[in-house]
């Protein structure tokens, strides 16, 4: 680890931290329809949109009314999905005459990026027509992520609310979080993304000839390989600097390239990629404020960005850790960091990035549900890459997915609150609102969702045949690859640890399966839990009640969020990451 | 000593409750009953795998006889814990109900027949709306009303206090209990309960637990330990094709004792015991909660409705001080004080002939001797007084006596309408006296506020609960007591209707109000308040509004029983705290035990050294059971509840059980195997 990384490191932490007020209360305003500098030219387009669907402004939704809505809208946008995929070869702006997708496939992308997951078994630029890309999984960007916020909202309203089961309207907050926040937001940032030479055109590839001929081994039909010797490269183009800003604003992660952020036109310069990072933590961590404003107790809101910080401080550095350290195994290779190298396990990493970086990359892709990656997960040290796998596992509540952060790490505080509020002898309450048995059952529902989920698909990928084809290392190794592929379908990260083949019947189904349950069933019990607390009174606070801000609190959050995950998934771990790093350490590796 | 009283008093450790309990723990492993507790259900479902395993093994000769035999007794044991403490819990309540039983005895009851005729039946037959005749000797045949008379009744086979008290038609104190016992005189009794629906009935019920049921909190408890069991489950059954995968599957017995080690059977266990123990102790403090639900609200009550006169103050007014008019002997106006109070029997009137002869040695006079006639107080001229000897003595209030002086041509001089002033705004009642229409002097009447109030809430205000004094007494008077007993907060000239108004108030703010009553007129309030308490003294209304009815008729009860609400819900907390995070020394006592043998490097996690995999598994699961049997003392008892505000209180409970929760196992397990080791166990 060198000064210049942990620099670079805390240097986003502060940009950050530097943001978060701000952009808490801007969302506080557009959410609660109050005044914005924006108002004079959006709010004509907004009345339009309400004009044009027949969309009541006025109409407030109960839980169930906005669930209702909100599936039927995911559901509506899933199925067109599917259908540009189907016949994207007879769709316009297609320079590269990409092939209809075929179904298994489509249905797995389709529910990958409604889900906010964007699991990609494809590759972008051999795949996906531009129209596809633009019309269909851009579109999902913009739509999924305006549906997390949409439904942080809709918890922090049942917290902030009293007495009353209305909690906005699904139509209207979709429309202002898509007008307000996320649209001029990517107007800007891609432009600053096209200042760094990320690419933005419709034109077909560019074939260039090699400066340098190459000879590479190539197997045949036969199954005999051979060398051939290439003189040519094909450079693949598109609409890529409007996709990539979404992609991390919007914490899809879902890349143009099959490269993802590693890919030059993605993520071009070491600013590329430092802008990048602060865009997928910058919504999730707004909302903290949020949170803490529209429920009248910001150092409630600080109290929780601070146990994200402690999470995420943790994470990174045990990254950043394990990867400068380097590989144990190559004894005698220089593995320091110098002015000439970045030293350290540079395997699977761009030069561009480095050690701290890349280790920086996967930390905060991993904490909030982005799944964007510039370098390989697969190639990290063993215990650098449980950093990922472990972040996904806590529930995305390390600032999270857009949206989808905050309202799992309230569930996290439901519990929290529950268990160690009742040490102050009173029935436990958090902001006001007494815990009890349905928001308890609605929490736990969740989070056993999620575990179900995970350990059961991976479970049975471990002992048949058709899990165990796909695996392409042996060991513990090859139980991480299962395992980091269903927590990250489950957890909507879409990240991939690389190494698993997931373009079989099991892995697209079970995993669009998995990304479907781990969206929308964690949302249910969600908004049941806003619809229930809505109703309750608000107790006022005195000497007595339970703290939710300062220290203590962010310890307790810190610790129930570990604990709780780390006892579900500590028997796994330790027969996947842990084992393989023990493992190394004694000079096998997989 | 009266036997109710006794029982209450009892030990725990007592043989007799010992040796039921341990024989319930046995009958409660009944699946029927078990299955009420999820957690503890699993167990026993993981004991009888086991058991079956080991059956299995021995009859092929398999081999891990010992182990598994050591692990199916404390899997066994761990169920037979839980049945235990539960059984515990019971007991004190059980021997109590016993006792009450007794009491209730089948009596013969005097009923008074449409002709006024007496007839004899037995007290079951008793309907709500007869008219019994209960003489001196006599047993209450069932909870009632007295109609007419007076008589002395002994109330301790429901208190357990031994002092007789009076009943005696009209007014707050006429509600008799079935099973207490008339000691001089006639009554005549309505009664007003139905035969099995008695206050001694229901009592019996409610110390037994048979009418137990789970409190709201508790159910919300159950649902996040069944939800952790789950979770739990998930992660065992899963552990077992990763285990095959990785080339290491494992026993039934091990993969049992991980799940049996890792839900939380700590809390699981004692949970029904420390609600049954939170009931317990309301008993003991003489406290009859209707419900657990009133208990746990108690918890978390923010504002207490306090009567200004018996709870805050003691009962009565009583003279403090003479105030001379200008010109006046103290003496002298001691005297006439004295004179014309003599015949006024009210306490405040009794308080001025003490005050004059302890200030000035000046003896209660016998009146009969003297040519006296009294002028008893009459709600027209608003005095009292005596005229003997030609002297017109008289006391009042202000503006009473200041008309009579008025009237004769004097006046009142301005250092004493100073004086009076004074007084009221000190919080006391000034009274003048005047002889022959001229004016001697003034009496304070002042409230004594009982001792150690302020203390007291001074704590509750560290709980955070706001305390509010209920009088009658006009704005001036009430802000000095209020004052100088330190409440928050005063309600003055409250008319019966105000309470009510001022607890829904409360309520719309979303406060949780108690507060304790004993009229009719309270009832109302009694039934709209949060928590209600009335006393066994007061109106068969009263003690049907409230949820909780005090023996002792103890309006400061209230404290203690707010007290014995937070405790039982830190108990619950601090024990579900201490059990979650005993888990993280089990995964790392079980998990390298687990894979040692297939791994050895995974024996970097055995952080405790524990000797073999299997002494590691064994001092586990013996940890996880006997932890169940160390903490029954504490769950029966409650953890100690400190005034301290939440802040604090949270800090030391997280740091004792949370973090204490994450550390004692790791020494407990590696204790337990040193010793398995030391004694060639495994």
């Amino acid at each position: 680890m060198t000064a210049n990384g942990w620099f670079q490191i805390l240097l986003v932490l502060a940009v950050i931290l530097a943001v978060t007020k701000p952009l808490g209360i801007f969302i506080t305003r557009v959410f609660n329809r109050e005044k914005t500098s924006l108002d004079p030219v959006l709010r004509p387009i907004e009345k339009l949109v309400y004009r044009l669907t027949g969309v009541d402004e006025r109409h407030d939704m109960r839980w169930t009314e906005y669930t209702v809505a909100m599936l039927f809208f995911g559901g509506v946008s899933m199925a067109l999905l599917y259908l540009i995929q189907r016949t994207q070869q007879w769709l316009p702006f297609n320079p590269q005459k990409m092939v209809n997708v075929p179904p298994a496939l489509a249905f797995n992308t389709a529910v990958s990026f409604t889900t906010n997951t964007n699991w990609q078994n494809y590759s972008g630029e051999s795949a996906m027509s531009y129209f596809t890309q633009m019309a269909g999984l851009a579109y999902h960007n913009f739509t999924s992520a305006a549906t997390g916020i949409a439904l942080a909202l809709v918890i922090i309203r049942g917290l902030a609310r009293k007495e009353t089961d209305k909690l906005g309207n699904f139509w209207v907050d979709m429309t202002r979080c898509m007008l307000w926040v996320l649209l001029p937001l990517c107007l800007v940032g891609s432009l600053m993304l096209v200042s760094q030479g990320v690419v933005q055109n419709l034109k077909p590839y560019t074939t260039v000839a090699l400066a340098e001929s190459q000879t590479v081994q190539v197997t045949g039909a036969d199954g005999k390989t051979s060398a051939q010797v290439v003189h040519q490269q094909v450079i693949a183009q598109g609409p890529v600097a409007s996709q990539e800003v979404i992609k991390e604003l919007g914490t899809n992660g879902g890349g143009f390239f099959g490269a993802n952020s590693a890919h030059p036109f993605e993520n071009p310069t070491p600013f590329s990629n430092f802008f990048e990072m602060v865009l997928i933590f910058a919504i999730s961590s707004g909302l903290t404020y949020t949170l803490g404003r529209m429920t009248g107790s910001p150092r409630h809101g600080w109290a929780v960005w601070a146990a994200m910080v402690v999470l995420f401080l943790m994470g990174v550095t045990t990254a950043y850790w394990s990867e400068a350290k380097g590989n144990p195994m190559l004894a005698g290779v220089d593995q320091r960091a110098s002015a000439l190298q970045p030293g350290g396990n540079m395997e699977g990493k761009e030069v561009r990035f480095g050690i701290a970086n890349s280790a920086l990359f996967a930390t905060m892709t991993s904490d909030t549900s982005c799944g964007a990656v510039n370098s390989q997960h697969d190639s990290f040290t063993p215990l650098g890459g449980m950093v990922p796998m472990i972040n996904i596992m806590l529930g995305e509540v390390v600032f999270g997915g857009v949206g989808s952060g905050l309202y799992g790490v309230v569930v996290f505080v439901i519990l929290a609150v529950f268990i160690a509020g009742l040490m102050v002898g009173r029935t436990p309450e958090y902001l006001g609102k007494k815990i009890e048995c349905y928001d308890v059952k609605m929490a736990m529902l969740s989070i056993l969702i999620m575990t179900f989920v995970i350990l059961g698909f991976s479970a049975v990928s471990v002992v048949q045949p058709f899990g165990t084809s796909s695996i392409s290392n042996s060991g513990p190794h090859g139980l991480s690859q299962v395992l980091y592929a269903y927590t990250s379908m489950v957890g909507n990260n879409g990240s991939a640890f690389g190494g698993l083949n997931g373009n079989t019947t099991w892995y697209n189904t079970s995993g669009a399966v998995a990304m479907l349950l781990g969206r929308f069933f964690m949302h249910i019990p969600i908004l049941a839990i806003a619809g229930n607390l809505a109703k309750k009174k608000i107790a006022p606070a005195s000497a007595g009640t339970f703290p939710v801000t300062g220290a203590l609190f962010t310890v307790l959050l810190v610790s129930t969020i570990l604990i709780v995950s780390a006892l579900t998934f500590f028997p796994a771990l330790s027969l996947g990451p842990i084992l393989e790093h023990l493992l190394m350490s004694a000079g096998k590796s997989f | 000593m009266d036997p109710v009283a006794q029982v209450r008093k009892q030990s725990l450790a007592d043989t007799k409750i010992l040796t039921r309990a341990v024989t319930d723990s046995f009958r409660k492993l009944a699946p029927r009953t078990m299955v009420k507790n999820p957690v503890m259900f699993v167990v026993e479902v993981g004991a009888v795998l086991t058991t079956v395993q080991l059956g299995w093994n021995a009859f092929h000769h398999a081999g891990q006889i010992s182990f598994g035999l050591q692990i199916t007794l404390w899997l066994w044991f761990t169920v037979l814990f839980a049945n235990f403490a539960e059984a515990m819990a019971e007991g004190r309540g059980k021997a109590q109900a016993d006792t009450l039983r007794k009491s209730r005895a089948e009596t013969q009851a005097h009923l008074q027949t449409c002709d006024n005729t007496i007839e004899n039946v037995p007290s079951s037959k008793l309907r709500s709306g007869d008219i019994v005749v209960v003489a001196a000797g006599d047993f209450m045949p069932g909870d009632g009303e007295v109609i007419e008379g007076v008589a002395s009744v002994d109330e301790s086979a429901i208190t357990g206090e031994s002092a007789p008290v009076i009943r005696e038609s009209g007014g707050d104190r006429s509600a008799v209990t079935g099973g207490t016992r008339v000691l001089s005189d006639e009554i005549k009794v309505r009664i007003t309960s139905n035969p099995g629906e008695t206050f001694l009935d229901r009592m019996i019920k409610l110390v037994e637990g048979a009418s137990r049921q789970k409190t709201p909190n508790e159910i919300a408890l159950n649902i996040l330990l069944a939800g952790l069991t789950i979770i739990f489950l998930l992660a065992v059954a899963t552990l077992q094709p990763f285990a095959i995968y990785s080339g290491a599957p494992q026993s039934i017995f091990v993969l049992v004792s991980l799940l049996v080690c890792l839900i939380p059977t700590t809390i699981g266990g004692l949970l029904s015991a420390i609600g049954i123990a939170g009931m317990d102790r309301m008993i003991q403090r003489n406290v009859m909660a209707m419900s657990g639900r009133a208990v746990e609200a108690s918890g978390d009550v923010d504002v207490l409705l306090l009567d200004k006169t018996g709870t805050i103050t003691l009962g009565n007014r009583a003279a403090t001080q003479f105030f001379p008019a200008p010109g006046v002997e103290e003496h002298h106006l001691a005297d006439a004080a004295q004179l014309s109070s003599l015949a006024d029997e009210t306490p405040e009137g009794r308080s001025i002939v003490v005050l004059a002869k302890e200030r000035y040695n000046l003896r209660g006079r016998d009146l009969s001797s003297y040519a006296a006639s009294f002028v008893p107080f009459s709600a027209q001229t608003r005095m009292s007084g005596v005229d003997l000897d030609g002297r017109e003595v008289r006391k009042g209030a202000l503006e009473a006596i200041t008309r009579l002086c008025e009237n004769r041509g004097h006046g009142i001089p301005a250092e004493l309408q100073v004086c009076v002033r004074d007084i009221s705004n000190a919080g006391g009642t000034p009274l003048l006296v005047a002889e022959n229409g001229r004016v001697l002097g003034a009496i304070a009447l002042t409230d004594i506020v009982k001792g150690g109030m302020k203390e007291r809430f001074d704590h509750l205000r560290a709980m955070g609960i706001r305390t509010m004094m209920i009088t009658g007494d006009n704005p001036l008077t009430a802000a000095a007591i209020a004052r100088q007993a330190g409440v928050d907060d005063f309600l003055a000239e409250a008319k019966p209707e105000d309470k009510m108004t001022l607890i829904k108030r409360e309520q719309a703010k979303g406060k949780l109000v108690a507060m304790t009553g004993d009229g009719t007129n309270d009832a109302p309030a009694l039934a709209q308040a949060d928590v209600g308490v009335a006393m066994n003294t007061g109106t068969q209304a009263a003690k049907e509004a409230g949820n909780m009815v005090d023996l002792d008729s103890n309006p400061t009860k209230l404290i203690e029983i707010v007290e014995i609400g937070k405790q039982l819900l830190i108990t619950r907390g601090a024990l579900t705290t201490f059990s979650v995070a005993n888990d993280v020394a089990k995964y790392f006592a079980i998990i390298p035990a687990m894979f040692a043998g297939a791994f050895p490097q995974l024996n970097v996690l055995n952080v405790m050294r524990l000797a073999t995999p299997q002494s590691a598994i064994l001092s586990a699961v013996i940890f996880n059971a006997l932890i169940i049997v160390v903490l029954i003392p504490l769950a029966l008892r409650g953890v100690r509840y400190r005034p301290v505000g939440a802040a604090a209180l949270l800090r030391r409970n997280l740091l004792i059980y949370g973090l204490g929760g994450v550390i004692a196992p790791f020494m407990g397990i590696k204790l337990i195997d040193a010793l398995l080791t030391y004694l060639r166990f495994v």
